[in-house]
């Protein structure tokens, strides 16, 4: 039993630690390191550098443009990633819809999608909830009608997360009513975005930020070639996406980080003042999120231990969504404790790149500290509710 | 990276896990429990015959030269089987003890008969006033030439109706609470001056009050040196800190097994109760919580293994997850078995306890919680 990396993984810890701190966008990096909301060529930028680097599918199968990594190098270089704070790759391209697509697409749905989705050259979003189809998923309403060469598409999907800068989405949609159970019947469309009858309307979330859509679907033209793979298996496609990123869901680097700038932060006195780390009470609950931290590491760990081994992840690995959300927004909460007053000023054009920092409210980024913790409370709703998640341990792992 | 265990120490654990399916249902342990030493001799031979004695000593003290991961491997399985015979005094803490600071004479007088399951013993590491505060000693020892004269009271001393030798940490030295200044003594408990009042303990072991009178020593008897006992002292306590730690995991998976179970099989209001949401997602969070112990296991394990700076806050993280975990889970099987998980009959209840028991010594939760924020604001 060891959990030590072999030469070969610690040098291309230092080559991927060695890429960010040098050869990364600078001025991304430092919004990040501000809190200042990214723009959409930023995200594409960012993309287009990861590409050029031969980095930009961390998961795919190298023949197509992956990297090759082994799945203690795709570990070690989301801690670089989170380390650096720069930002996760946007999965809906890279890591949804593209493994989808090389799975159950056809050739041709390949040579024509993937380069550009590798490339970052098309931005593309989810179509799966729907106003009335949240955790129940199989209740969704959008209708696919044959018509000729093309469907016929009709309907609503919610939730659509920055869909305001999507050209693609993909979608479950219904083709058939008239089936025995819910989950078939349903397919998976591919869909441009930049035509007659498609509306995308702002979510506001909580904190105030565009993040999600309404995007409609008003007798949208879907030409049949845009089907993957076969009609009404749409749902079997779906779920193995749902499985694809198991490791790396749970955020652990992520968390990691933020606990440790947490931390660094607690420890600086601020106008003389007392230090917040002088504070046992605060300490202990800082020392119990490091705990749960180091847990889920380990459980992470063990899961990618198996899965390098080539064996399936153990049962272990289907805690991590639930325990590594719950953890995020436990860190969230020690935010906005840390910051106190300093977390009530609702000043959120203060973190632009060009705001003057002598205007700026707070010592630091503290007045972001709210904000994220309202905007986080998406990702124990999100991608199957952690309730969700427990009815499926509940069902597969533990039998009942 | 490798979370598996190598060959040596499957075959160890196929050893404990036949030898408690075949040799050690709960029916036998309520046995051994319930007689008057509290545990079986023949058990405890069969332990020192098949070699699990000997895991944590060196080859040539007669050990099997295991480490910390052995270690756990031992003890998550005899927690599975809720052994009570006295490992933890007898190989973990003694043992502990006697591995590190006794010389050659006193190894072959006590160590080796412990591993051959001859001699028992213990480690009196508890006094009335000192909680979790091993330094806390005001147990004297007063020198006298070559002689030693022993004062005072020892409470919890685990095994002690048992043993045949007590180590005993006593202040020769300093404040009642420094590091410098405790010495280790080897008592022979049929000395002049020693008195027990043996009691059982909610977990189903033995353990004793033990007063010292003027018991006189000879200065072979110390262990170690004069005034520098602390460390050996601290070290076996570290390690009985994982084992419990283990055994707390094994337990906690059995509880969580047969609650399980249980939910399928008992039926209410014409459905097993298993089928209600509410009962499922409880289970849930108990797997989840062995899964996140074991990991921290995990980590403490090799981290003391490797000797790196991590052990000590790793150690600390271990036994706070399972303080609260740990009784979390206890709590819950309790629970989900309702009115049968409240009888004497059923194990589930004696497992409970035992986790109660566990979370109660070498530092509870909040014990454990607070040191690691002492080290986490530093």
């Amino acid at each position: 039993m060891n959990a030590t990396f072999t030469a070969d993984e610690l040098a291309f810890r230092t080559e991927v630690r060695h890429f960010f701190e040098n050869e990364f966008p600078g001025d991304i990096l430092e919004k990040q390191t501000n809190a200042v909301p990214l723009t959409r060529d930023d995200v594409v930028r960012w993309h287009k550098k990861m590409f050029e680097k031969g980095w930009a599918a961390p998961n795919w199968p190298q023949e197509l443009g992956g990297t090759g990594w082994s799945p203690v190098q795709k570990y070690l270089f989301a801690d670089e990633q989170a380390r650096v704070s720069a930002p996760p790759f946007l999965s809906f391209g890279v890591s949804m819809v593209g493994p989808i697509i090389y799975t159950f697409g056809s050739e041709e749905q390949k040579q024509r999608f993937l380069p550009d989705i590798l490339q970052f050259n098309t931005w593309w979003c989810q179509g799966y909830s729907e106003p009335g189809a949240g955790s129940d998923l199989a209740s969704l309403k959008t209708r696919a009608d044959r018509n000729g060469d093309h469907y016929v598409v009709n309907g609503t999907k919610s939730w659509t997360t920055l869909g305001q800068y999507a050209d693609w989405i993909f979608c479950l949609v219904r083709t058939s009513s008239d089936v025995a159970r819910r989950q078939e019947g349903i397919s998976f469309l591919l869909i441009d975005m930049n035509q007659p009858g498609v509306s995308v309307k702002p979510i506001v979330l909580l904190d105030g930020e565009h993040e999600v859509n309404e995007v409609h679907f008003d007798n949208v033209k879907v030409p049949l070639e845009n089907l993957v793979g076969e009609e009404g298996k749409g749902w079997t496609y779906g779920k193995v996406l749902l499985q694809h990123e198991r490791t790396g869901i749970a955020g652990v680097a992520d968390s990691k980080y933020r606990l440790s700038r947490l931390k660094a932060r607690t420890a600086l006195s601020i106008r003389g003042a007392t230090p917040l780390s002088a504070d046992r009470i605060f300490m202990r609950k800082i020392a119990a999120a490091e705990v749960e931290l180091k847990a889920l590491e380990y459980t992470e760990l063990r899961t990618l231990a198996s899965v390098a081994s080539g064996k399936a992840p153990g049962p272990e690995s289907s805690i991590l969504k639930i325990a590594g959300t719950e953890l995020r927004q436990a860190i969230d909460s020690l935010r906005l404790e840390a910051s106190a007053y300093y977390a009530l000023p609702y000043v959120r054009d203060q973190y632009v790149a060009d705001f003057p920092e002598d205007k700026r409210i707070g010592e630091g980024t503290e007045t972001n500290a709210s904000l994220t913790y309202f905007n986080d409370r998406k990702v124990s709703i999100f991608g199957g509710s952690n309730e969700i998640q427990k009815n499926i341990i509940a069902k597969h792992v533990l039998g009942l | 990276m490798d979370f598996s265990l190598n060959d040596v120490q499957s075959m160890l654990a196929d050893s404990i896990e036949k030898f408690i399916a075949n040799d050690y249902d709960f029916k036998a342990r309520q046995k051994y429990s319930e007689s008057k030493t509290g545990y079986s001799q023949d058990v405890w031979q069969t332990f020192s015959e098949l070699g699990w004695t000997a895991v944590p000593f060196r080859e040539e003290d007669g050990g099997f030269d295991g480490g910390p991961v052995e270690m756990t491997v031992v003890m998550e399985r005899f927690g599975r089987g809720l052994i009570v015979e006295p490992y933890l005094a007898n190989i973990v803490l003694a043992g502990g003890v006697l591995r590190r600071a006794a010389n050659e004479t006193q190894k072959s007088e006590w160590l080796s008969p412990i591993i051959a399951g001859e001699l028992q013993a213990t480690l009196a590491f508890v006094e009335p006033q000192a909680r979790y505060d091993i330094s806390n000693i005001a147990t004297t020892a007063a020198q006298d030439g070559d002689r030693w004269s022993i004062n005072g009271r020892k409470g919890y001393v685990l095994n002690g109706g048992n043993a045949d030798l007590l180590i005993v940490p006593a202040r020769t030295a300093g404040g009642q609470s420094d590091y410098e200044g405790i010495t280790l003594f080897g008592i022979g408990s049929e000395l002049a001056g020693v008195s027990f009042r043996d009691y059982q303990t909610i977990d189903g072991q033995r353990a004793a009050e033990i007063d010292f009178s003027d018991v006189t020593l000879s200065s072979d008897k110390v262990i170690g040196e004069v005034n520098k006992g602390y460390q050996s002292l601290q070290a076996a306590i570290s390690d009985a800190t994982l084992a419990v730690s283990a055994e707390a995991i094994g337990i906690m998976s059995v509880l969580t097994e047969k609650t399980i179970e249980y939910s399928k099989s008992r039926v209410q209001f014409g459905v097993p109760i298993s089928s209600f949401q509410a009962l499922q997602h409880r289970m849930v969070e108990m797997y989840t919580a062995c899964e996140q112990s074991r990991s921290l296991m995990m980590w403490a394990a090799m981290a003391i293994a490797d000797g790196n700076d991590e052990s000590e806050s790793a150690l600390h993280a271990l036994k706070y997850q399972i303080g609260t975990a740990g009784t979390r889970v206890g709590e819950e099987a309790v629970q989900i078995h309702g009115g049968m998980g409240v009888t004497w009959e059923l194990d589930v209840a004696h497992y409970f306890k035992r986790l109660t028991a566990i979370n109660l010594m070498f530092g509870n939760a909040d014990w454990h919680l607070d040191r690691l924020a002492a080290t986490t604001a530093s």
